[in-house]
Parts: structure tokens; sequence; C-alpha cells
């Protein structure tokens, strides 16, 4: 399909500004992997503090490179299925928002303002740029939606019988999801903490503030996989060389994300005082539920895989996994998903773990959560994302690959990583190595009185990992902007690697509208967390004033606080003096 | 799969349409492993019962204290502040159960007893509360997990539970 000039634009930025500033992500993600066995034993290197880093490394990883990116393989999907471009306007519009409040945050975590990592707790706080920056990153990200719900009403009534694309379908559950849950977020940055840190309020209800961070913090991880599961089910069957086994299934995965990725929010919190039980118990039972989509995305990739390898030869139980084009670097899109795919499984499982509220007290906070989180977000959505802009990028720009054959190597050289990694961190949180902490300093220094020598292997192997990681890391921003940089030599088109499904499939209107999804899913949303967020407000005492991260008396505003004087939350204008 | 028809005709046709012989076994399997995974959590909950108690704000907790409630029952105010746990070195005789309770004087802390499977949050404002026995003599370190500003690696405490032949 042929794009226009300004759609193109549009999507090599929003694919090239996160990947160069991964750059700063992945080089601290090494430092973090350095700092932790003990091999830097101080608080900071190259005027960067380590938590300082710390946040960057999330900030730009987990959230300014997975929007952007969610919003440019939106804006692909959507011109490429339903043949009706995005509104320029709207597009370069979303675009400066989200650049401009990148912009702002990115300038408040570099000047060393902004060491809060990328959950932001109060009363831990941040210069206010940070906060406007992140809300400004995510409401841009929020027109896109808009824009493609038009689009896609213009279709359904162009076309009333005909079955909405798969990848169409997984693009607005996926941003459908990203706008509810935003609002929570959106809210507790505006409402909450933008005028605390400016002095206008003098406390901030910090339980009510963590549970707003968690109604968007976990299905925000839905919002970053979901993109990864439209390749899975769209273009890796292909890619395999067969057929999505399918397609009703991915419909179905996709309505039950829409229905749980949000109300599960609280199992982030079930270590937190003041939110009852049973919301904490309900919430558990329901992440038990959002398991099941990734169960019936495990099977039908599984045996859409299967099918691919059968139709190439294998004969055996397993044998067609021997048959897959792993190496192939004419389809090196199938290295990454696969490599994605394969990470996957040790997330999922390790997710099932944090799921239960009873192995929560092992593992909480330990180093055992980064050892999950980089099996998936580091695993099938990083996987998906650079893959994918690579491939995205040299289609619509027509230009070739370069270093291809590096380009298919990556994936695997970053599973080897990860694996060894996330060993690493899982063995080390089982043994009460904690998560964001400067371990070097202390705990991994030999000279120090709390040094722990039981977490001298588990930090080793995360050093081992992480440097495997950041070579993987650094071959791929070779790749890529090595192709930004090739002149084009081929035809610039869009073309994505569509599968055919392997069983003829009717249309069930249940599962081609949304109206009875959003309805259910708004219920459940209610039923879950009305009474947590009323937990959030009745329990907990008084509010806390400001705290930065280097002093541990409050910030002293105008209307000074004294510890024991709690004054109720008032919307007074105070001058806040630092 | 479950489909929100009324009509069994039509909840038959969606049916066969939908589910291949092999999709209705793996679902089977699913749903007995998420049971399993569910009874498991449901029993341990109601054994261990170690979710962390829900009590209201009292300044009086906000004070650090050791209380002896009598001899196999103790008390602590635990007090988290940047950084630091207050008290940062707590005696208990062998065979005691101690409750505690934990908030923060400023941001938010966290508060791991690896040993003891103690895993709370420390929160400004909010009172944690959870219960342990200490039936072996050792000592046992209380990490702050949370990060909590530049000096959070330092932040680690001691249950000291005495070994009962030692002598006094």
């Amino acid at each position: 399909m042929q794009l226009s000039k300004s759609l193109k634009r549009v999507i090599y930025w929003e694919l090239g500004i996160p990947l160069a500033l991964l750059s700063i992500g992945i080089y601290h993600g090494l430092m973090q992997v350095i700092y932790r066995a003990g091999v830097l034993q101080q608080p900071a290197f190259a005027k960067l503090d380590y938590y300082q880093g710390l946040t960057l490394h999330g900030v730009i990883n987990a959230i300014v490179l997975t929007t952007f990116f969610a919003v440019a393989f939106g804006h692909a999907t959507i011109a490429f299925f339903l043949k009706k471009e995005p509104n320029k306007k709207l597009a370069w519009l979303s675009f400066w928002l989200m650049t401009i409040g990148t912009v702002m945050a990115a300038w408040a975590m570099l000047a060393g303002k902004a060491s809060v990592l990328y959950t932001f707790y109060p009363p831990l706080k941040a210069h206010p740029l940070f906060y406007l920056g992140t809300a400004l990153l995510i409401v841009g990200s929020w027109i896109p939606l808009f824009d493609w719900s038009r689009l896609y009403r213009e279709w359904k009534r162009e076309n009333p019988d005909t079955k909405t694309p798969l990848a169409v379908l997984g693009t607005l559950v996926n941003f459908i999801i990203w706008f509810v849950c935003t609002l929570a977020a959106a809210y507790e940055v505006l409402v909450l903490l933008l005028p605390w840190a400016m002095g206008w309020k003098t406390t901030v209800n910090v339980t009510l503030a963590r549970t707003l961070f968690w109604f968007f913090g976990h299905a925000l991880v839905y919002f970053w996989l979901l993109p990864a599961y439209i390749m899975f089910y769209n273009f890796l069957p292909k890619l395999a060389g067969g057929k999505l086994f399918s397609d009703m299934a991915g419909r179905i995965a996709l309505f039950g994300f829409l229905l749980f990725s949000i109300p599960v929010g609280v199992h982030h919190q079930f270590s937190d005082p003041s939110i009852t039980k049973g919301v904490k118990i309900f919430q558990s039972l329901l992440t038990f539920g959002v398991a099941i989509p990734s169960f019936i995305t495990a099977f039908t990739i599984a045996a859409s895989l299967e099918y691919a390898g059968r139709r190439r030869g294998a004969k055996s139980l397993l044998g067609y996994f021997s048959k897959l084009p792993y190496l192939d670097t004419n389809r090196f899109l199938f290295a990454y998903l696969i490599s994605g795919l394969f990470l996957f499984i040790f997330g999922g499982l390790t997710g099932m773990v944090n799921a239960s509220s009873e192995l929560n007290n092992v593992v909480h906070n330990t180093a055992w959560l980064p050892g999950h989180f980089h099996m998936t977000v580091a695993g099938p959505v990083f996987l998906g994302i650079i893959g994918m802009s690579l491939y995205l990028y040299s289609k619509i720009s027509g230009k070739k690959i370069f270093l291809p054959k590096v380009a298919v190597i990556i994936p695997y050289l970053w599973v080897i990583g990860i694996l060894i990694f996330s060993t690493g961190l899982s063995w080390g949180g089982l043994i009460g190595e904690p998560r964001r902490t400067n371990l070097g300093m202390t705990y991994l220094n030999p000279k120090d009185p709390l040094f722990t020598p039981e977490w001298v292997p588990t930090t080793l192997l995360g050093l081992l990992g992480g440097t495997i990681m950041f070579i993987a890391g650094m071959l791929f921003l070779v790749v890529f902007f090595g192709t930004m940089f090739r002149k084009a030599t081929q035809e610039a088109a869009l073309e994505l690697p569509v599968s055919e499904s392997l069983h003829n499939e009717r249309r069930i209107p249940l599962f081609d509208s949304f109206k009875p999804w959003l309805v259910a899913m708004a219920v459940i949303l209610v039923v879950a967390y009305v009474p947590a967020f009323m937990d959030a407000t009745k329990n907990p005492g008084p509010g806390a004033p400001q705290f930065t991260p280097d002093n541990p008396m409050p910030v002293q505003t105008t209307k000074a606080l004294s510890d024991n004087n709690a004054i109720p939350d008032k919307t007074a204008i105070t001058i806040a003096k630092e | 799969m479950a489909s929100i028809s009324s009509c069994c005709n039509v909840r038959k046709k969606i049916y066969s349409m939908v589910l291949d012989r092999f999709e209705k076994r793996v679902i089977l399997i699913t749903g007995a492993v998420l049971s399993l995974f569910i009874f498991s959590m449901l029993y341990g909950r109601s054994k261990y019962n170690d979710l962390p108690e829900c009590l209201p704000f009292d300044k009086a907790y906000t004070e650090p204290k050791v209380t002896k409630l009598d001899d196999k029952t103790y008390q602590v105010f635990a007090v988290a502040q940047m950084w630091q746990f207050q008290p940062s070195q707590i005696y208990i005789p062998v065979g005691s159960e101690v409750d505690f309770f934990l908030t923060s004087k400023d941001v938010v802390h966290g508060f791991n007893i690896p040993d003891k499977n103690v895993n709370l949050m420390a929160v400004y404002g909010n009172i944690n509360k959870q219960t342990v026995k200490f039936d072996k003599p050792g000592v046992y370190k209380i990490t702050c997990h949370e990060y909590c500003g530049v000096g959070h690696q330092n932040m680690q405490a001691e249950v000291i539970v005495n070994d009962p032949a030692a002598k006094p």
C-alpha cells in the first residue's frame, strides 16, 4: 500500500526518536548490572547517579519507547487494513504533544530533578516538568484512538458484513484499554501530584496516588503486550510459512484482555496498608483470569507453528520446531517474534507466581520482579518493537536492511542474555536480594558491614546477562540507524506479512462488536475498583508533605508542616519555598 | 467458548463453529490448572493468613517501640524513615510471636524479612500489620526494598532471636 508523505514522516519520527533515546535507556541498563554486581561501589558514574539512571532506564524503555511505537504501529495497521489513512493534522498534533512531553520529562531526569523512578511514588517529589511532561506524552497518545475509531466506523458502514480485521480489532482494543487506564494516571498526575509538587496543596494521600497509579500500571503492561500479540496472530504464522489456526481465538483473547487488563492493578499493592484483604483477594482471582487470553494465544500460535512445520515436512510430535525459518534473513521478523514468544513462556509463568497474593510475600519488590518483567516487556514486547520498527521502516522507506545477517542473529543473542540475566535476578530475589537498590555501595561491597555474599553469584549472572543484552541492543541500533542512513533502493510501500486463516470461521457478531464487551468491562471495573478507591480514601490518616530523594526533612513550604501536625488536604494557594 | 447466548440451539451452533477437539482439550486442561492454582492460593490464605492487616491510622504507632505482652508475645511498632528502621535491633526470645505494626515517617519504604516471608510497605499516614512466629534462633535481616532516596542501600535492621541454650 502506498502511504502519503505525511504519514510516512510521522511514522519515521515516531520510530526514530524513541530508538535514538534507547541508546540512553540501554546504557543505563548496563550500568544497573555493573553497580549491582559491586563492580562499581559508588553512588554515581560519569555524573549520572544510580537512581537517576534507573529512572531514565524505566521511563525511556518502558514508557517512551512503548507508547511511541504503539502509536506508530497503530497508524500502520489501521492504514494498511482499513485502507484509510489517519487524519494528517491529528497525527502530527499527537506526535508533537508526545515529543514535547518527552523532552520535558527527559530534561527533568537528566538534570537530576526527577530521580523518582518510573513509578514516581509520592511523597518523593519530582520537578513539576516531569509530571507535566509525562501527562503530555499520555494525552498525545489518546488522540489517535479517536481518529482511528472514526475511520473504523466509516469502514463498518462501507463493509457491514465483513469481519473486522483482527489487527484492527487488536489496535482498537489496545487503545481503549490504554485510554481508560490512563485516565487514572492523568488524574493522579494532574490533580494529586502536580498541585502538591508546585506547593499549592500541602499534602498528598499516598495510598490514593498508588492506587491510581496501579489502576494504570497493570493495564500498561497489556498496552505494551498487545501489539506483540497482534504480530503473533497476524504475521507470525505467515512468516513461519503456515496459517493462523484460529482467528476467532484471537478475537476472544483480545476481548478477554479488554475485560481483565485493568481490574487487577491491586495485585501490585498486596503489601500495601489500608487496602482491605477482600479487594486484594478478588483482584488476585481476576489476575488468574487475565492469564486465560495468554493461554489461548499460546495454544493457537503453537498450533499455527505446528501447521507451518508440518507443511515443511516435520513428522514427529515436536519435530515441527526444527523446521521453522529461524535464520532466514529475508524473514528476519520471524526471528524477533519467535524469540519473544519463547521468552514469554518464562515471563508468563513467573507472572502467574506474582498473581498469587500468597507467593507475593516471597517475591514482592525483590530482584525476582525485574527477573520476571525482563522476560515479558524485555521479551516479546521489546523484540516485537525493535523487529517491527526495523521491518516497517525498511518497507515504508524502500531501504534495504543494513547488515541483514546481524539483524537476524540479534534476537537470539538477546534471548541468551535475558535467560542468564533473569536467572540471576530470579534466584537472587528468592534469597532476598532487593530491587531498585544500588547494591554495589553496601550489600555487594565486601568492605561494608551489610555485605551479603549470597548475592554475589546472582548479581554476577545479572552482570553477564546484562552485558550480552547490551551488546545485542547496541548491534540493533547499528542495524536500525545503518538502515536509516542508507539510500532507498527498493520500492517504498507498506507491506505486512498477513497470515491466512486455516479454518473458515464465519463472522459472529458478538465477537465483532465492542458494545457488549465495553459494558462488561465497565461492570467488572466498578466491582473491582470502587471498593479499592474507597479504601484508599477512607482508611489512610494524614497526607504527606513533599520529600526530595536527598533529604529526610520535608520540603519547607510557607505552610510548614511538623511531623505530628496533620493538616487536612486543603486546596490552599501557598508559595513553595525550596 | 463460553458465550452469553440464551437459546440452546444458538449455543450449540456457536460451539460447533468455534471449537475443535484440541481446543476443547486445552480448555479443560487450562481450567484444571487454573483451578488448582486458585485452590492452592485460597488454601494458603486460610492456613497462613498473612496478607497484611488493615488498621486505621493512629499517631501512637509513629513512636518506635518494642512491647512485651507476655513471655511469648511481643508487639513491635516499627517506624521506617530515610534511611533507617527504628528500632534497628529487636531482641526476641525464641518461640515468640511478634505483631509488627509498620508506618513511615516520610517516603514509601519496604520492610522485608525474607526468611519469614514478611513483606510489607511502610506508607506515611498508614499502618500495616503482620504477625510472625520466630521458631528458630538467628539473626533475621529486615531490608528496605523500595527506593526511598540516596541512602536506600544502607537501610537494613535486624531481629535477633536468641538461642535458648546460650548463657544469659
